[in-house]
């Protein structure tokens, strides 16, 4: 991708339809291919999958811990299990046997999807948002985790993920969202995209708020502030070469996802920038438990706006070079 | 306490309820009417005639507690709670807006009056069980009921409550099963067969009554023999109709999780008139 670019950030479609659609597609080239759902095929969009191919498809009712332990058995007979609900339910009550059945015996072709990720999902509130799930997968030894921003991204993920030799999180949103790579894009487990290069400061992000960290980018840049915008859509393993890079070159950095604050991509960046080379670091994102409403009024509520991002960006400046 | 109310004034208020489930969906855009639909007498008979509750004195320490399991089906019991007072009923069009007490899952932090916070299904039976065995510790005599949806009960930890309910006697707790035969996907018989499914509650330990869930005096029987059994929890296998009511909705999976059209709500209202 070359940098600087001008993004038009044309609304795409959710990352969920997108992972159905490449999933269906990468199943129609290898009978391998099996999925796991937990009454929520609909939503997870599995079910095209279901229609095409329902012998390989395998219904687990509403019990997504055993659903993720089928899928672990599944995967090590020699298939290549998609388990998929949305991320609260199979992260939260699947964690201990995505411990013991997927994570412990080191289980390749096992990619546990989740959709309906963070807050914007909206009025259906915060017993069905996932923002604890990159905290509860990253602490797995050995898993990656992956969390794209657009459609471009996530069919391009779902098919590293498949045949990555790690057990596999991906991270997909309930909500429309728009194309960060109109014009394509190289994804690799590790891996990241610098989308916008910049002198001042780093806005790195992964999901939708690499769409904010664009925006905000503009935001900046009429401030006379020149910032880079990195995508870690591989939030494990990180990138720490760019990570360190950038910190080293911006000297200031800010970290925003769609998940706690505490326990996410930030702290992880944070430990890679301490490690390498310290420099002014701002977070971006939840801090507790949201509420109901519309997806894009929670973005507003809650602090993930392109406008928090430059705030955020213009604190890391102002330390930077207050020292 | 609510005086006690004759049918016919219970099944107005079911049919009250039913309207008010069908709009506030409507004004919201979104929502769960089929299983919100399939609970109302249920909700109706504990509420107004089996439960020892106190509008005026919702934290009332001897009060029986209801926990809605399967809590997208919030709207019936929002519904309820502001048809006994408990909570303002014009509020009810703001069912799952921007800082509304009526969110999209019961949140016991914008509503306090509520027992639980439920939304992920399967849990609502082992904190019923919890508060039972507390009001056995204090030597109190109010009792527990839980709400479950039939694909709920998939949920392996509803099964580890069962378990746990017999082994230690709880029989101050009764769960009931709003089997509507409908989950989210489609039917429960092509999703995950619940069947036989009173036997399973049988070798699990419980006391099991079958019950048409719509027909009150049925189930006014039922919750009475449920206090009345000893030694054992009891489960009533309440057989519902998925979107009772509103006959577009009933027994149609689509209306599990689909908020009626204004024009649809419009019908529905004429059917519920
Ligand atoms: C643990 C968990 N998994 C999945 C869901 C998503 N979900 C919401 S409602 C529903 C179907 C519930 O079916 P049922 O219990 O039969 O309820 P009813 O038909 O009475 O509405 C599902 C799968 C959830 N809320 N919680």
């Amino acid at each position: 991708m070359p940098a600087n670019t001008k993004f038009a950030l044309k609304m795409g479609v959710a990352t969920r339809v997108a992972f159905g659609d490449a999933l269906l597609e990468l199943a129609r080239r290898d009978d391998r291919i099996v999925v796991c759902d937990a009454d929520i095929s609909k939503s997870t969009m599995t079910h095209k999958f279901h229609q095409e191919f329902p012998d390989r498809f395998f219904s687990c009712g509403i019990a997504e811990a055993n659903m993720v332990a089928i899928g672990a058995g599944l995967a090590a007979a020699g298939k290549i299990a998609f388990v998929s609900s949305f991320s609260c339910f199979v992260l939260n009550k699947g964690f201990e046997q995505l411990r013991v059945t997927v994570a412990y015996p080191e289980l390749k072709h096992f990619i546990v999807v989740g959709t309906h990720s963070g807050i914007s999902i909206g009025e259906d509130g915060p017993s069905q948002m996932s923002i604890e799930d990159m905290a509860l997968t990253c602490a797995l030894p050995g898993f990656r985790v992956l969390a794209p921003a657009d459609e471009v991204a996530m069919r391009a993920l779902v098919k590293e993920a498949a045949y990555h030799g790690n057990p596999v999180f991906l991270r997909a949103g309930r909500p429309k969202v728009p194309i960060v790579y109109e014009n394509g894009g190289e994804f690799s487990i590790g891996g990241s995209n610098t989308l916008i290069d910049g002198s001042d400061v780093t806005l790195m992000a992964c999901g939708l708020m690499v769409a904010e960290a664009i925006r905000a980018q503009e935001l900046l840049e009429k401030d006379g502030i020149s910032a880079r915008v990195i995508d870690l859509y591989s939030v494990k393993p990180l990138d720490r070469e760019t990570i360190a890079r950038a910190a080293e070159e911006t000297g200031a950095l800010v970290v925003a996802e769609e998940h706690l604050v505490d326990s996410g991509l930030g702290v992880r960046v944070a430990q890679v920038v301490s490690e390498t080379a310290p420099a002014a670091m701002e977070f971006v994102g939840l801090t507790g438990y949201a509420e109901s409403g519309p997806g894009g009024g929670l973005l507003d509520k809650y602090g993930l706006r392109a406008g928090n991002i430059a705030a955020a960006a213009r604190r890391a400046v102002e330390r930077k070079r207050v020292g | 306490m609510p005086h006690k109310k004759s049918l016919e004034e219970l099944q107005a208020l079911a049919k009250g309820i039913r309207r008010n489930i069908v709009k506030m969906i409507g004004a919201a855009g979104s929502g769960h009417p089929g299983g919100s639909l399939s609970a109302v007498e249920i909700l109706v008979t504990l509420y107004y005639d089996v439960m020892r509750h106190d509008p005026q004195n919702p934290s009332w320490p001897d009060r029986d507690r209801f926990i809605l399991s399967k809590g997208h089906a919030c709207p019936v019991l929002y519904a309820t709670l502001a048809e006994l007072g408990y909570t303002p009923k014009d509020e009810l069009m703001r069912l799952r807006k921007l800082g509304s007490i009526y969110q999209g899952h019961p949140d016991k932090r914008f509503l306090p009056v509520l027992e639980a916070s439920t939304g992920s299904l399967g849990q609502g039976l082992s904190l019923g069980i919890g508060m039972a065995l507390a009001a056995r510790l204090d030597g109190k005599d109010y009792r527990t009921y839980v709400l479950l949806g039939d694909g709920e009960i998939q949920e392996g930890q509803v099964w580890e409550a069962a378990m746990f309910g017999a082994f230690h006697k709880v029989d101050n707790v009764c769960a009931i099963v709003d089997y509507n035969k409908i989950q989210l996907d489609g039917f429960v018989k092509d999703i995950m067969d619940l069947e036989p499914l009173v036997p399973k509650w049988q070798g699990f330990g419980w006391h099991v009554i079958e019950v048409d869930g719509h027909d009150i005096p049925a189930l006014q029987r039922a919750f009475a023999e449920a206090a009345a059994t000893k030694g054992k929890p009891t489960v009533l296998i309440a057989h519902t109709v998925k979107g009772k009511g509103v006959s577009f909705m009933e027994n149609n999976p689509k209306f599990h999780g689909v908020a009626p059209t204004p024009e649809e709500v419009e019908i529905a209202l004429k059917e519920l008139a």
